[in-house]
């Protein structure tokens, strides 16, 4: 009996603290193109597996030969496996984009902090993303959207500079929300939604500010605009929750390349509250 | 512990030579001061006799000289362009490789860190200082959780670095001659070792002879003091050490001013004496490879011509190269002023909130080795009088607003 039981059950997730710079194979099980230069792996353990994500944290993830790079969790299947949103913009992350089916990468982590939806419980949830900013957004959306009982009204606002950079696209309808609303900066032929900065959408979204959580990923003038608009509607700074990005060698906080003033974003981030945030997103080059 | 802090001998040379010869001959490799290449650089040693005996440096802003000494003294030298990082968290060091085999599913196997056990001969207070900071950096806990409950909560140590760290065995040199570019004092620190020792030494050359006042600081420093010939202190060599210490206390080269140097930094952001220092800046990174605080490291992947093996190397890198803060669509320091302002803001300020500790303890290093002369103190200084300036101008401002313009916030 106990020997049927050990079948069926999924393997314990290792912790592998004793040396977090090791990768472990993850093999690709599905691929597919999110936009003409973006593509989001399907990952499963190929022996020995993480410890688990939770959302907003990051993976660093290693193409063979090429080196690696930091790249949030888009997916955490209840099945087990994770899945990752990468732009192919450097070599990594064109060799990760490059990447078929049964291709074996390396993965370590997770590292950093989560979105923390849970303390969003019971209020209004509004998500405001940008391009890819979409990606490390995804499993928070779907937590929140999987659970409607647990938060008020749940809000997704995308915006995008094309109808082409749009992630998502037949997911994003069936989201199940209170609004969600979708915007493009450069329209194309055949595009008859929304055209302006994601911001413009805040006026349709429905919260109520002083009793909401705001979760904001994408370019950092788009996360400077947009909780700078939601703190003047009136949501407390530290409940908007933006994730950063910085240069990144280690993520385990001894390679100084992350740094952010006084936070290293792989320890201390990449989702912080704007409160502490905004000084320093507002100080040119720091 | 109290106890053996209070323990203390005097050693001759010879009980210096028995000493070094007892490290070696205990399969410690033994690293410290020599001279090579006209400086005082550390090396391994074979034998004390390799000490820089009769050698004293003099040092100034861009400028560092080897002079020879009458007295014999072997640790009358300050800083040299090296500093015990270069031993603990060396320059180059192969992190892990990997190999993909037939099904192409690569093998990751760690690479064993070397394991020298070292001992330091000749640690400077301020180095002793600076190895505690790269301690807890590179081989402890953050200082507390920042933003939740999990930032902060999982300590990753650098493996290769704890390792060869609690290994080592450190000999601290107590400063009697503090260098033109010396500011330790003024850096919270000062020329007396404190502590995070095995023994340490205080040199006194005087008519009674060449001879080391020795303090212990360990267990394991009053097991090696006892294999060699010592004797008990006297009160003479005592007096003469310690003086000579506290006398040190009042002459460095150098000072930061006495402020509360963590704000100053952080109200300075804006300010334009940055542009002052990158006109003259020349972003050679020789200041952070020199600080025996800075840590920072980039990785590199270097694979063989099959393609199937491939190696990850982890080297010291520097916030003053344009690429350590690149991200896609180009650098986040681009300007040499905000490089600049990362260096000396993180050292003096932003290193408390990540680290608990500031990141400067005053050996001058960056001061003397900077090609054009820079020097961190003055411009500390003049940091600070700009901002004193700046809130002269707001007393005396008119209502016009003309007074006091901040470089202000993007939009």
């Amino acid at each position: 009996m106990t020997t049927e039981l050990s079948v069926v059950a999924p393997p314990a997730p290792a912790v592998r603290h004793a040396e977090p710079r090791l990768p472990v194979p993850y093999r690709v099980i599905a691929r597919w193109p999110e936009t003409p230069d973006t593509v989001t792996l399907r990952l499963d353990p190929v022996a020995e597996a993480l410890a688990d994500f939770v959302p907003g944290q990051f993976a660093m993830v290693h193409c063979f030969g090429r080196g690696e790079i930091p790249v949030s969790v888009s997916s955490i299947p209840t099945t087990g496996g994770l899945a990752h949103t990468v732009r192919g913009v450097g070599a990594v992350s064109e060799g990760l984009c490059a990447a078929r089916v049964g291709d074996v990468l390396g993965l370590r982590g997770p590292y950093g902090t989560g979105w923390e939806l849970e303390r969003a419980l019971g209020q209004d949830v509004v998500v405001v993303a940008g391009g890819i900013g979409l990606a490390p957004l995804r499993p928070l959306i779907r937590d929140a959207v999987a659970e409607p009982r647990r938060h008020g009204r749940v809000n997704v606002l995308i915006g995008a500079r094309t109808p082409d950079d749009l992630l998502s696209k037949y997911e994003t309808r069936r989201w199940a929300t209170a609004y969600t609303g979708v915007t493009v900066d450069r329209p194309a032929d055949g595009w008859s939604g929304e055209v302006g900065l994601v911001t413009r959408l805040l006026d349709r979204a429905r919260f109520d500010p002083p009793r909401s959580w705001a979760f904001v990923c994408g370019p950092e003038p788009m996360i400077r605009a947009t909780a700078r608009d939601l703190v003047h509607r009136g949501v407390s700074g530290d409940r908007v929750r933006v994730s950063l990005e910085r240069n990144m060698r280690c993520a385990t906080a001894t390679c100084g390349h992350c740094q952010l003033g006084p936070v290293l974003l792989c320890r201390d981030g990449p989702v912080v509250g704007w409160d502490r945030a905004e000084p320093w997103l507002s100080v040119r080059e720091l | 512990m109290g106890a053996i802090t209070q323990a203390t001998a005097v050693l001759d040379r010879q009980g210096l030579a028995a000493l070094v010869a007892a490290l070696v001959a205990g399969g410690r490799t033994v690293v410290g001061p020599t001279v090579r290449d006209g400086a005082v650089v550390l090396a391994e040693l074979t034998s004390a006799e390799d000490l820089p005996f009769g050698w004293g440096v003099e040092l100034d802003a861009g400028r560092y000289r080897l002079t020879p000494r009458e007295d014999g003294a072997a640790f009358a030298h300050s800083a040299g362009p090296q500093s015990w990082k270069a031993f603990l968290h060396p320059q180059r060091e192969q992190l892990w490789s990997a190999r993909r085999g037939p099904d192409g599913v690569p093998t990751f196997t760690e690479t064993q860190p070397e394991s020298r056990t070292y001992a330091f001969l000749g640690v400077r207070p301020c180095d002793l200082r600076a190895i505690a900071i790269q301690d807890r950096v590179l081989a402890g806990r953050p200082p507390r959780a920042l933003d939740s409950a999990r930032a902060g909560a999982t300590p990753f140590p650098d493996r290769g670095y704890r390792q060869r760290r609690r290994g080592a065995l450190l000999i601290a040199a107590e400063c009697t001659e503090p260098g033109a570019t010396c500011f330790c004092v003024s850096a919270s620190g000062g020329p007396a070792a404190d502590g995070g020792f095995d023994l340490a030494l205080t040199e006194v050359v005087d008519d009674d002879g060449h001879r080391f006042f020795v303090r212990v600081g360990s267990e394991e420093g009053a097991r090696l003091l006892d294999g060699v010939p010592h004797r008990s202190a006297d009160l003479t060599t005592e007096s003469v050490a310690r003086g000579a210490v506290d006398a040190a206390r009042e002459h460095m080269g150098r000072s930061l001013p006495p402020l509360d140097l963590r704000a100053l930094m952080g109200e300075s952001l804006a300010a334009d004496r940055w542009d002052g220092i990158a006109s003259r800046c020349l972003t050679c990174a020789n200041c952070t490879m020199v600080c025996p605080t800075c840590f920072c490291t980039t990785t590199e992947e270097v694979t063989d011509l099959t393609g199937d093996h491939t190696e990850r190397w982890q080297h010291w890198d520097s916030c003053f190269d344009l690429d350590f803060s690149l991200l896609h669509g180009g650098p986040v320091r681009a300007s040499t002023r905000s490089r600049y302002r990362q260096w000396l803001t993180h050292k003096l300020s932003t290193w408390h909130d990540q680290f608990g500790s500031g990141g400067c303890v005053g050996c001058g290093r960056c001061i003397t080795w900077c090609p054009a002369g820079i020097d961190i103190t003055e411009e500390v200084a003049a940091l600070a009088a700009e901002r004193d300036a700046a809130a002269d101008d707001q007393h005396t401002a008119h209502d016009d607003g003309s007074a006091h313009h901040d470089r202000g916030p993007q939009p």
